[in-house]
């Protein structure tokens, strides 16, 4: 077959395709709406790390993080949520697959590498309250350096509550045979992006 | 028929009666939705106009103090955001965008008729939360729209920084996120609920003025929240993010510091500039499909009207510097900013060109619409000729927040936006509510409208050349003023005209709406879906859903019995090469 040939059979798919009647990439409304939604809180969390970026390239020094932060800890808690997105992944294969069961089991270790994450967070954060961080300054240097982290990492643990509340909702769904696959499949867009989300906080807060 | 569009037509097409609360209340149904945006919008643009209406009384003679200072910015900075946020913005996409967008796509409802509802319902709390702050301690807030920092950030930096300039900021956090609500379904239901046959290039320019709009809400709010977050931590929790060292209020030194002031206005405007094009392009998808149908001719190039609003909606995420030009920036990415902004004119100038080629030589059906669609062509140049002055950052220098650039955003936002809700209220009205509003009062109200807008506005050009700044308390008493004052004294009697016409406007709406003559299904022989459905539309629109097999500006074609061939009208060989800019 000519190249002529393939390129008019792929123009008339994409034509086809948005020819109205159907969804154009195939995305039920659901998972197209979470795609969208995602990419709309990644733009909130872009102006919040901007925020921190512009406050830090704006103050005279900024903190060393390891004489303050127990680096090795968070990347534990980075590869723990690594490791859960790859549960998650399972789930929904598994869903994908019609066994309900390890579905849900894959969950449920989702939910608990989500829990010790938001626990280690939790033990992160009054480790630094204790050595005397605060919103409005902190004993090592500019305020920008403690505010913004409990604004950002709080932000993020937020998502990450959320998702605990929404992969469980789904668990439970699942289990009852009430969701399809597709659900498990939207819910898993969510905390994988929860997920990217973090190794760029982390990135700029721990790391850089 | 297991489509996305049809099942969710079949959901729709079984709906028992419902009660009183479901039907008028917490409906799903998005023109019910629509209805109650409308209204609660309509709402705010009275009390936004009063404000303004206040405003001008004071100006007209501030010797006599009808507003105390604190009080006039107030009362400056309540209207530019009741107008810009809880009138411009919620109307186009809340009322405009819920009714249209099933009824011109030709589905059912919204993808998530639920969400829908759940925006209107957190609209209607944020709207209450600034309502509510006219009446706490202190007053609204006063720094402006634009509540620039470190002003609105410092509880006690000026009268309106206190409690009410908190309540401004959660109230648009709320009104954010139901936005964000809202632009999910729009964007979702235009790309997987379009009629079988409704390419994206047939879709009517309406629908791609709302659909562009969405992407950019969805990508612009997310940052206001960002932004309205740090400012509500700073206002509330101690924290610096906009407040620099060392500031001093009141005398005493503010206990915050290493704070960033620039860093609300870039986050602000990077937010702001494509919020100014979320309030315009609609409009100009409005004012195409309006100025199609009465000058009975397709719009003239259609796909490059798609492409410039394209184009400027990617355009107005680089051009956000021009509104910071005088806060020192450093003039390489000063000039950089013209030039990004100068090209907006660009796409720009090929859409005035388009609506003028389209009415040129056409036989026009003068309804109040088309009037009203022609007055924002007008709008438009003027105020975009003004922008061009503004993009030069030499001559900005001078006229930034001078009563020019006043002049320029009323022209080219504030008035040209509202004509279009005015062409689109008088077009769609009989969709809406079934009856027909009254053309004669109607003229009127257009005649009024346009020669008040231009009497308010235009001589405020002059006004800004000659150095007065915005938000002065008291011009009559800088001596080089002095000799501008009856000029001011005019604008004021040209806003009361302005004022007092939008009350016909009112009596018409409510009067029609009671009482009009009943409108068929397609009172002006358009193209576009929604006329093939009942008017009111049933919930649910139609009993089947339609298909479509011709782009929406069939006008005229030769051959044709009629002056038009609505979408659903096959393709019959006599005309079916009539048109081939419908098909890609
Ligand atoms: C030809 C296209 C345009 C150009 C070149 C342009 C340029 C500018 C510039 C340079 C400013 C800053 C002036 C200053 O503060 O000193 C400005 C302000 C403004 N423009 Fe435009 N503009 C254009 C079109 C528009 C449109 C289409 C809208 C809205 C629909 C708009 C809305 C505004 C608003 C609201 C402000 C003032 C904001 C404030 O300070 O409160 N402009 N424009
Ligand atoms: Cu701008």
């Amino acid at each position: 077959m000519t190249t002529g040939a393939a390129d008019a059979r792929e123009r008339g798919d994409l034509t086809a395709r948005w020819s109205g009647g159907r969804s154009p990439w195939d995305l039920s409304w659901g998972k197209l709406m979470m795609w969208l939604f995602l990419i709309s809180d990644a733009m909130t969390f872009a102006a919040l790390l901007v925020g921190l970026w512009v406050a830090r390239l704006g103050s005279p020094a900024w903190p060393n993080r390891l004489e303050i932060m127990n680096l090795q800890f968070v990347a534990a808690m980075t590869v723990i949520l690594i490791c859960s997105s790859t549960t998650m992944a399972l789930a929904v294969y598994a869903a994908r697959q019609g066994a309900r069961r390890q579905a849900v089991w894959f969950l449920t270790a989702t939910i608990a590498a989500g829990c010790l994450f938001a626990g280690m967070q939790a033990t992160e954060w009054s480790h630094f309250i204790r050595e005397g961080a605060r919103l409005t300054g902190n004993p090592w240097g500019v305020p920008a350096f403690s505010f913004t982290f409990f604004v950002i990492t709080g932000l993020h643990g937020a998502h990450v509550l959320g998702g605990i509340v929404y992969l469980w909702i789904m668990a439970d769904r699942i289990a009852r045979g009430l969701s399809s696959a597709e659900g498990l499949e939207i819910a898993g867009l969510y905390w994988g992006f929860v997920d990217l989300v973090w190794v760029f906080i982390w990135s700029s807060i721990y790391l850089l | 028929m297991d489509t996305p569009a049809a099942a969710a037509h079949e959901a729709h097409a079984a709906h028992p009666r419902e009660s009183f609360i479901r039907h008028y209340i917490f409906s799903l149904d998005h023109k019910t939705i629509g209805k109650q945006y409308y209204f609660v919008t309509l709402f705010m643009a009275i009390v936004g106009g009063s404000l303004a209406m206040l405003m001008r009384a004071h100006l007209a003679s501030p010797e006599r103090g009808i507003l105390d200072p604190g009080t006039y910015l107030q009362a400056a900075t309540m209207h530019g955001t009741v107008m810009i946020f809880f009138f411009l913005t919620t109307i186009l996409t809340g009322a405009f965008g819920n009714v249209l967008i099933p009824l011109m796509i030709g589905a059912g409802d919204m993808a998530f008729p639920f969400l829908n509802m759940l925006s209107f319902w957190t609209f209607f709390p944020s709207v209450l939360i600034l309502l509510a702050s006219f009446f706490v301690p202190g007053g609204p807030a006063g720094n402006g729209w634009t509540s620039y920092a470190p002003l609105s950030a410092v509880p006690q930096a000026s009268p309106g920084s206190g409690l009410g300039q908190t309540l401004w900021a959660v109230a648009i956090l709320i009104l954010m996120i139901s936005s964000l609500f809202g632009s999910l379904n729009f964007l979702t239901t235009i790309i997987n609920m379009r009629a079988r046959g409704l390419s994206m290039g047939r879709l009517p320019l309406t629908i791609w003025g709302i659909f562009i709009t969405a992407i950019l809400a969805l990508l612009s709010f997310p940052v206001l929240m960002a932004a309205l977050t740090m400012l509500l931590f700073d206002r509330t929790a101690g924290t610096s993010f906009f407040i620099p060292s060392g500031l001093l209020v009141g005398g005493q030194i503010v206990p915050h510091n290493g704070g960033e002031a620039l860093l609300w206005q870039h986050l602000f405007w990077f937010f702001g500039h494509p919020e100014v094009y979320i309030l315009i392009l609609g409009p100009m998808g409005i004012v195409s499909d309006v100025i199609s149908t009465f000058s009975r001719k397709p719009i003239f190039g259609y796909t490059a009207m798609v492409l410039s609003l394209a184009a400027i909606g990617f355009l107005s995420f680089l051009v956000w510097g021009h509104h910071m030009f005088v806060s020192g920036m450093n003039p390489v990415l000063g000039a950089t900013f013209t030039i990004s902004t100068m090209i907006i004119a660009i796409p720009s100038a090929i859409k005035t060109f388009n609506w003028l080629t389209t009415l040129w030589q056409a036989r026009i059906q003068f309804t109040t619409a088309l009037l009203f669609a022609v007055g924002f062509v007008s709008l438009f140049v003027t105020g975009g000729l003004s922008g061009i002055f503004l993009a030069a950052s030499p001559v900005d220098l001078y006229f930034h927040d001078t009563y020019f650039v006043v002049a320029h955003f009323h022209f080219v936002m504030a008035a040209a936006a509202l004509f279009a809700i005015f062409a689109g209220t008088y077009y769609w009205f009989p969709k809406m509510f079934g009856r027909m509003m009254n053309e004669p009062l109607g003229k009127i109200h257009f005649v009024l409208t346009f020669l008040g807008i231009y009497g308010t506005f235009y001589p405020m050009h002059f006004l800004g050349t000659h150095g007065m700044s915005r938000r002065l308390y008291t011009p009559s008493t800088y001596p080089f003023l002095a000799s501008v004052q009856p000029l001011d004294i005019f604008i004021s009697g040209a806003a009361f005209v302005l004022g007092a016409a939008q009350l016909i406007f009112i009596f018409n709406f409510f009067s029609s709406m009671l009482r009009g003559p009943r409108a068929e299904r397609n009172p002006w022989h358009a193209n576009t879906l929604e006329w093939t459905a009942d008017s009111p539309p049933p919930h649910g629109n139609w009993p089947e859903p339609p298909v479509v097999y011709r782009w929406p500006y069939d006008y005229s074609v030769p051959g044709a019995a009629e002056d038009y061939l609505p979408q659903t009208v096959p393709a019959a060989p006599a005309y079916a090469s009539g048109h081939g800019g419908g098909e890609q």
